[in-house]
């Protein structure tokens, strides 16, 4: 065995090992998933840095091969989207313990919060790795549980925000299981590597992409689908939203990607490419109006998580163009970028939130002393969101942008311009509220909130905190000058045919 | 065969049906998983068409029903604590502990 197979095992079965080692032990539960969260980081960097060496592999469970067995594929994407998850998961991890020094409310049990976190890490790893369509029924469905639950964690009104992304999700497995279901009765397959390419474009076929696509689109919440998303993602606790935003919602674009690209390659006409673009653009242009729109910092940045994912959606239309391989890897980047940011928001969001005791965009204006540092993690994640030059966003939505270019799909074109210019004002309309002088409406609030407010100093918490935020915003800021040279790994897909 | 497919189909628009129009729910649920029933129906019914019996799609009904029961539990679980909030007389009683279901 390799060190890189042991690091994808490692990636695949600790964080469920150490679920329930915390369920069992919760008086341990903080310490054994720190520990795993660092060694799930360490295990994410070698299996990324065993495919940048020996390339992409194929590991077949248990020594059962490919018709029988359930396999997984280890290749450039995988590896980036499991340091995604450990980057985000151990950030989520250090805020979570962080957080706990305050007075603990039920949302801070330790034997709901930790296994339940470590739950969803290792179903997500496992999702990465899945080459076996119903094994990613199954990952998505751990996934889907786990989620709520963190979900349904933060109280009353979270409760109902679960129950309808619940409903909604698992009406999207069920349509997925459909199309999986068809797909098998028409080539009898399921292995994502086997099937590349061989999804007829009949009846049968198109009708299965439909029902995979559409499962995949309310799982990804992409415009109109994304009816669930806001009050989710808005109402969960800091560390959930941030690898909800991040990562679970990136899972169900990633599975996206590799469908149309795999399987359903011959059913990526131009036609069906314009039709997944034009749901990107609604997702971009709705999204974003209505990111400006929200008067709580949240859920704007939950809205901005549907804005932003309509940008990779165009990775359909461009590849349909014939600019495959670049439209994959700005694709992958802004997904990437993106995971990394819209954590680090949501984790500096949990912090500034606090601080000023109000979710109110225009309530966060002031004194800031103490978290200078969340704010400014937020808008190093900002600059990211938006692209500007040196960041991940940039990189990715530039090669985007050359994909649009070489492939004389103008309209697309301007459509990144357009998002990028609505992301500028929604996040800035945040940062010019902070910057703003302290509230004129002082006096109306109680003393004992003033004083807080006057005087408060950082405390080892709140930094353990905003070092988490700042931390992912960094890695978002990295990705941009990580992914030139990386473009061939990201690039290095079992089963895409490009 | 037919009559099976045509069953499966018959019961998925039933639960598509229910899923969109039901306010209670339960029944929202409940639609869902006759929803759910329908593809493991439409699943058995590939098993049978292919020569010989195939046992693949079996094994996949098998672990979507263990599936949908645990998501169904925790689907219950959430509608027990939302009911208890809406309920005139919330009931302080033991059997709410949170998330004791997620296990």
């Amino acid at each position: 065995m390799t060190a890189g197979d042991a690091a994808v095992i490692v990636l695949v079965s600790l964080p469920h090992a150490a679920a329930i080692a915390g369920f069992v032990w919760p008086s341990r539960a903080v310490t054994v998933s720190l520990i795993s969260a660092a060694t799930l980081m360490a295990a994410a960097l070698v299996a990324m840095h065993a495919v940048a060496g020996y390339g992409a592999w194929r590991h077949d469970v248990g020594g059962w091969e490919a018709p029988l067995g359930i396999g997984w594929t280890i290749d450039g994407v995988a590896c980036a989207l499991l340091l995604l998850t450990a980057a985000v998961g151990l950030a989520g991890s250090i805020h979570h313990a962080a957080a706990r020094v305050r007075p603990s409310t039920a949302a801070h049990d330790p034997r709901y919060f930790w296994p339940l976190w470590l739950f969803l890490w290792g179903g997500l790893n496992a999702l990465f790795v899945s080459a076996d369509l119903f094994n990613i029924f199954v990952t998505l469905e751990f996934v889907t549980v786990a989620s709520v639950g963190l979900i349904a964690l933060s109280g009353r009104l979270a409760q109902a925000a679960a129950w309808r992304y619940l409903l909604a999700t698992l009406f999207g497995s069920s349509v997925y299981l459909l199309g999986v279901a068809l797909i098998y009765g028409r080539v009898a397959a399921l292995d994502l590597p086997f099937l590349a390419q061989a999804l007829p474009a009949d009846l049968v076929g198109m009708t299965a992409a439909s029902l995979v696509t559409i499962g995949l689109l309310l799982k990804g919440a992409v415009f109109p689908l994304h009816f669930w998303l806001p009050s989710a993602h808005a109402r969960a606790l800091p560390p959930v939203s941030a690898i909800l935003s991040g990562v679970v919602v990136a899972a169900a674009f990633y599975l996206l990607a590799r469908a149309w690209l795999g399987p359903f390659r011959e059913l990526l006409t131009p036609a069906a490419g314009t039709a997944l673009g034009l749901l990107g653009a609604g997702a971009v242009l709705w999204g974003g109006l209505l990111a400006l729109l929200q008067r709580h910092l949240k859920r704007m940045i939950a809205y901005s998580t549907v804005s932003q994912l309509g940008f990779c959606m165009l990775l359909f239309p461009l590849a349909a163009a014939g600019a495959t391989q670049l439209a994959w890897t700005g694709a992958m980047v802004v997904l990437l970028a993106h995971g990394l940011s819209k954590a680090a928001c949501f984790l500096a969001a949990g912090v500034i939130v606090r601080h000023h005791r109000s979710g109110r965009v225009d309530a966060l204006g002031g004194c800031q002393q103490g978290i200078g540092l969340a704010w400014f993690a937020f808008a190093l994640a900002a600059a990211s969101l938006v692209g500007l030059p040196p960041t991940g966003g940039f990189v990715g939505k530039w090669w985007l942008a050359q994909a649009a270019i070489n492939s004389g799909a103008y309209p697309w074109l301007a459509l990144l311009v357009a998002g990028t210019l609505l992301t500028a004002a929604y996040l800035w309309r945040v940062l010019e509220a902070a910057i703003r002088t302290g509230p004129p409406d002082e006096a109306r609030r109680p003393a004992a909130i003033a004083a807080h407010r006057e005087g408060a100093p950082a405390t080892p918490s709140d930094r353990g905190m905003m070092i988490a935020a700042l931390g992912l915003a960094l890695g978002a800021v990295a990705v941009g000058a990580a992914a030139p040279p990386l473009a061939p790994v990201l690039s290095s897909a079992i089963g895409v045919t490009w | 065969m037919l009559i099976y497919l045509a069953l499966a189909s018959v019961l998925f628009v039933i639960g598509l049906h229910g899923l969109f129009t039901a306010r209670n729910l339960l029944r929202r649920l409940l639609s869902l998983n006759v929803l759910t029933t329908a593809v493991f129906l439409l699943l058995v019914v590939i098993a049978r068409k292919a020569t010989p019996l195939d046992p693949v799609p079996h094994a996949m009904v098998l672990t979507g029903i263990v599936i949908a029961v645990s998501t169904t539990a925790v689907a219950l679980a959430l509608v027990e604590r939302i009911a208890l909030r809406h309920s005139p007389e919330p009931e302080p009683s033991a059997s709410t502990r949170p998330g004791e279901e997620d296990a």
